[in-house]
């Protein structure tokens, strides 16, 4: 099997704290690969930087064996990388299918002067849009609320949104930033086969969480980071014996 | 059934004038309401959708007008050529400006799009061997399509409602366009855009050209319209009028721009007192919406319209 993505010397400071501190792993394709840590051990910083929101002071990111470092976010987007963010950022201004076509984006390629005269292309291209939100939104069970306004919508639901909104550009990888938080019991259980479901639908799942029942439960690899270092890394049995990470982090709780 | 508000619209339009046809507030203010309106919904769709700001709109007005009146006037260029070039320039123009200004946010895109718009007024008043300084220009020589001349009022009701409700119907078209989405994606959240494939900055760019283009349209019309311009026309208190017009009507709804032009074309005609406290008046306008409305006014009686439709929904099936 090959790898999916590839990530060496991963380095990123903000000031004086080391975010992400010399981080390598490697991800192998249509597996769930969890990064888990405590507050602040820079999990969301990791995912900025994977996803070219932030840009690594130093280090190289492959994907598909192409350099993502220094790429701005919406060309790593166009490269299949899509993402959910810890802290929501929905559209709300927008309805439910709108934030999930905005996911669309890009799949689309009609023109400005095409949109402006409603040219066939341009229906045809909007029809399939549609159709593919619609399809992203039933994936995860949001078929009934497709037309109410985004804002209207519980916490659950939103964050279940933004997955839904991820998955509509037809991701190869999806990092999904503590998607189980907020969420009750059966809500996580729906989570968790949601995500197995992706992986059989041939999508890389990357994915931070803190909640261990769901990640040990559904990972196919696991990395522990603590302070911005690389603590551990292995399957969820290995990285639960490991004296390192009971000592620093699961000790902890 | 989308287009259905449009259609509503233009038959009234029509009909108006059938109606009065000699009614100064139809054929005549009528025209200027037209005018503010194909602006409103320009900036509309940067201000509205893409959730930015622009305090020196009036510039791209005062652009397009001054080609025209300038090319024409001095130059003998025939009108149509002299938008053409004056759409060009401003092509040019706000493309040049977009690009730097628009990597700013809230106060200091604000300050930055201010600082344009007093640059070209102080140009236009400046550079009086081309502009007419103060003054302006005048005897500024009609327009007409293909020998047929636009020299009556009917006629300019004709052409510029024509003009008004093409740019309606291009900016519903563009909202409900992966382009219109990606606007409104800019303004719900730029990173979680980004993510989504959106070059946000390229969207910022775009739609700023776009609308400033169609001020310069606008503005080639109305100086052939009047006949006459002077920079009092493109001032920074018009750029203040055209941001109220969009904020009274309502963000993010082009017939809430129609609706906010409309009423502050009409408002001055009808309470005289207007004329002299005109700044005043438009600034308490302006503070009222975003404290009391800040979803505009015509946003705001839409969504009390569909609320009371839907209580009554509720009260007959229960
Ligand atoms: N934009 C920023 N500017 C300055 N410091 C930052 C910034 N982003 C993150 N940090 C710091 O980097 C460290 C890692 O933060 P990060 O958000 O990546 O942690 P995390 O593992 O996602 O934590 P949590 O579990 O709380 O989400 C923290 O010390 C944080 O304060
Ligand atoms: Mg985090």
């Amino acid at each position: 099997m090959s790898y999916l993505l590839e990530v060496s010397g991963l380095e990123k400071a903000y000031g004086g704290v080391k975010a992400v501190n010399g981080v390598s792993f490697r991800v192998k394709e249509q597996t769930i690969f969890s990064v888990i840590g405590p507050n602040g051990a820079g999990k969301t910083t990791l995912f900025n930087l994977l996803t070219g929101i932030e840009r690594p002071d130093s280090g190289s990111i492959l994907f598909h064996e192409d350099q993502l470092v220094g790429l701005p976010p919406f060309k790593v987007a166009l490269k299949g990388i899509s993402r959910t963010f810890q802290n929501l950022q929905i559209f709300f201004n927008m309805s439910v299918v709108e934030n999930v076509m905005v996911g669309c984006h890009r799949l689309g390629n009609a023109s400005m002067l095409s949109a402006i005269f409603r040219l066939p292309s341009m229906l045809r291209e909007e029809r399939l849009i549609r159709h593919k939100a619609l399809k992203a939104l039933e994936f995860c069970g949001m078929s009934q609320m497709r037309d109410k306004p985004a804002d209207s919508l519980p916490y659950g639901q939103l964050k279940k949104l933004e997955i839904a909104r991820a998955l509509a550009s037809e991701p190869h990888l999806v990092l999904l930033d503590e998607p189980a938080a907020g969420l009750n019991d059966t809500e996580t259980v729906e989570l968790s086969e949601l995500i197995k479901k992706l992986v059989e639908n041939g999508i890389t799942v990357l994915l931070v969480e803190h909640n261990m029942g769901l990640v040990m439960d559904i990972s196919d690899e696991v990395l522990v980071l603590n302070y911005g270092e690389l603590l551990a890394m292995g399957t969820p049995s290995a990285i639960q014996k490991d004296p390192k990470v009971v000592a620093a982090y699961l000790g902890e709780e | 059934m989308r287009l259905l508000g449009l259609g509503i619209f233009a038959a009234v339009i029509a009909i108006l004038p059938l109606l009065f046809p000699e009614n100064y507030y139809v054929t005549v203010v009528g025209v200027t309401m037209f005018f503010n309106v194909i602006l409103a919904v320009g900036l509309n769709l940067f201000m509205g959708y893409a959730g930015q700001i622009s305090l020196g709109h009036a510039a791209f007005f005062g652009l397009g007008a001054y080609s025209s009146a300038i090319l024409t006037t001095k130059f003998g260029f025939n009108p149509w050529l002299a938008m053409g070039a004056g759409v060009a320039l401003v092509w040019i123009v706000s493309y040049l400006v977009a690009k730097p200004i628009l990597r700013l946010k809230g106060h200091y895109l604000a300050m930055a799009t201010l600082g344009f718009g007093i640059i070209i007024h102080i140009f236009l008043v400046q550079y009086d061997t081309l502009t007419g300084g103060p003054d302006g220009l005048s005897s500024i020589p009609e327009l007409s399509i293909f020998g047929w001349p636009i020299n009556s009022d009917l006629r300019w009701y004709a052409v510029s409602a024509t003009v008004m409700l093409l740019s309606i119907l291009f900016s519903l078209n563009i909202v409900a366009s992966r382009h219109g989405r990606a606007l409104q994606a800019v303004h719900g959240s730029e990173v979680a855009a980004e993510t989504m494939g959106i070059d946000t900055s390229r969207v910022k760019v775009h739609i700023f050209v776009i609308s400033a283009v169609m001020a310069a349209v606008t503005g080639s019309l109305f100086v052939h319209e009047q006949a006459f311009i002077s920079p009092d026309s493109c001032s920074f208190f018009f750029s203040i009028e055209l941001v109220t017009m969009v904020v009274l009507g309502g963000m993010a709804s082009t017939f809430g721009a129609v609706f906010g032009a409309a009423i502050l074309t009409y408002l001055p005609e009808f309470l005289v007192v207007f004329q002299d406290f005109k700044v005043l008046i438009f600034g308490g306008i302006l503070m009222f919406i975003m404290i009391f409305l800040p979803e505009g006014l015509f946003v705001g009686l839409c969504r009390l319209f569909t609320h009371f439709k839907q209580e009554q929904k509720e009260c007959l099936t229960s």
